[in-house]
């Protein structure tokens, strides 16, 4: 088991993601959805880094448990916490925010359940980790750090908010 | 919670029961967006099995399964073979061939659900059986109440009418009993079973039991359909001793108690019309709610491959 990533290394990739949206859209109104559990997180550091800027900033989480394509290999339907959108959707410029990007699947799940809430008029997707190995055609526009990973390894990330810690692992199959 | 079927409150455990009401608040987030359903269910079959008419269950669990993307199809007991002398067993084989994934039931027979739910790989929900449970109604009662009082611990509720045939009866007393709440029940002696569960008190006079101080009124139906059996003296009578009159009603409101009612409401027998715009009636909010405990339910259940 290594500690690929520390506090501080976390810290530095939410704080180029935020740079990097800044970048390409230095005024216009954003709506930040974080992907729940963890990307909602991410999603709540990157408004805070954000919100100084002199724009219309809108924040909502996305449970996408019921979006899910395998709860036929499940043994047991996932908890869930439910999303908590209050801003309109339909015509908003949305930032899909989440941890780790890696089969693509999640994304591609939250993209249907956000567009159950409305038509956004774009939207662009910002992940603290790539890790790789995609099965869908999905990538990122904004990515905090690129981790080489094996396929079977286990990336596990913690966050101060939701875990008491920012930290990641990465654990290669036994 | 891992399980195939929904027969009643008794046996699920309570960990069960608080994880089917907390997660039904999500699903009811889901009723203010624009779309009005998400793909949980999507490719699963729901078939309705009705022994005996129900318009507002059957309504609720039929939403319920289309707001999780589930095929809905309605086995009519009028049109269908049923009628015709076919066995429940020779039913069940025939579902089993459409390979349905899950049968909601109601029967006038105890027990049938739970027979049923042997027969079959699908899972089964009793929409309610004979005298014996309907935990789903049990369920939303907890669910709208819990919306009032998080906690339900040593909170009370009277419940009221005709408790010794009533299946909702039994279901709800369980599962405020096991949330914690203290229940009573308040009907004509004659109406009353011989046995309550431990734990719940029995009055027959209203003013007696009004002073145990109850949070919640819980309104049974009077079933019309057993008025051949004369178990009280008339409706009118009914009401000015044991229904929420307009008197009472004004009375009910200065100690702030809550309204609750399974519906359908029989006007001028269990409440008076005043009621219908009491604003503490918490009774179309067990309607909404009914809706998202039932796709919680169908959420949780998983049928056996």
């Amino acid at each position: 088991m290594s500690t690929p990533l520390n506090a501080e290394d976390i810290a530095q990739a939410i704080e180029s993601l935020a740079a990097s949206i800044r970048e390409r859209h230095p005024d216009e109104a954003l709506t930040i959805i974080g992907i729940r559990s963890r990307g909602d997180e991410v999603a709540e550091r990157l408004c805070t880094l954000l919100a100084t800027d002199d724009r219309e900033l809108n924040f909502g989480t996305l449970d996408i448990s019921l979006y899910r394509d395998d709860f036929e290999h499940l043994r047991e339907n996932p908890k869930l916490q439910g999303s908590d959108i209050d801003c309109p959707i339909d015509g908003a410029l949305v930032i899909l925010v989440d941890d780790v990007l890696f089969t693509g699947r999640t994304i591609r799940a939250a993209l249907d359940a956000l567009s159950d809430y409305g038509r956004p008029s774009k939207v662009e997707l910002a992940v603290l980790i790539d890790r790789g190995h995609r099965e869908m055609p999905i990538q990122a526009d904004f990515v905090g750090i690129s981790l080489a990973t094996e396929r079977l390894d286990h990336v596990v990330v913690s966050l101060e908010g939701t875990d008491g810690e920012d930290k990641v692992l990465v654990t290669p199959r036994a | 919670m891992l399980r195939k079927d929904l027969l009643d409150i008794h046996s699920l455990t309570t960990e069960d029961i608080h994880a089917l009401l907390d997660q039904a608040t999500p699903f009811k987030e889901i009723f203010t967006r624009s779309v009005k359903k998400v793909p949980a269910l999507k490719g699963k079959s729901v078939l309705m099995l009705f022994y005996e008419p129900s318009t507002r269950t059957h309504s609720s669990f039929e939403v319920a399964a289309k707001r999780l993307s589930a095929d809905v199809t309605n086995f009519d007991v009028p049109s269908s073979s049923i009628t015709k002398g076919e066995s429940v067993r020779e039913t069940i084989e025939t579902l089993q061939a459409m390979r349905t994934d899950y049968i909601i039931v109601r029967h006038g027979r105890s027990g049938l659900p739970a027979a049923i739910a042997k027969m079959t790989n699908a899972c089964v929900i009793n929409a309610g059986d004979g005298a014996h449970a309907h935990p789903t109604q049990a369920l939303l009662d907890a669910f709208t109440l819990r919306e009032i009082h998080p906690d339900l611990t040593g909170k009370k509720i009277l419940i009221i009418g005709d408790i010794l045939h009533s299946r909702v009866a039994r279901s709800t007393t369980e599962i405020f009993l096991r949330l914690g709440a203290e229940v009573a029940w308040l009907a004509p002696g004659s109406l009353l079973p011989g046995y309550p569960p431990a734990g719940v008190t029995c009055f027959t006079d209203y003013e007696t039991a009004m002073r145990w101080n109850p949070c919640a009124l819980y309104l049974l139906r009077v079933q019309m359909e057993r008025q051949d059996v004369q178990y009280f003296p008339s409706l009118r009578e009914y009401h000015r001793v044991y229904g929420v009159t307009e008197e009472r009603l004004k009375r009910i409101a200065d100690a702030g108690i809550h309204i609750m009612h399974p519906g359908p409401v029989n006007r001028g027998v269990e409440l008076c019309d005043a009621v219908m715009d009491y604003p503490l009636s918490l009774i179309n909010q067990q309607v909404e709610n009914g809706i998202a405990v039932r796709m919680s339910v169908l959420y949780s259940l998983k049928p056996e491959s």
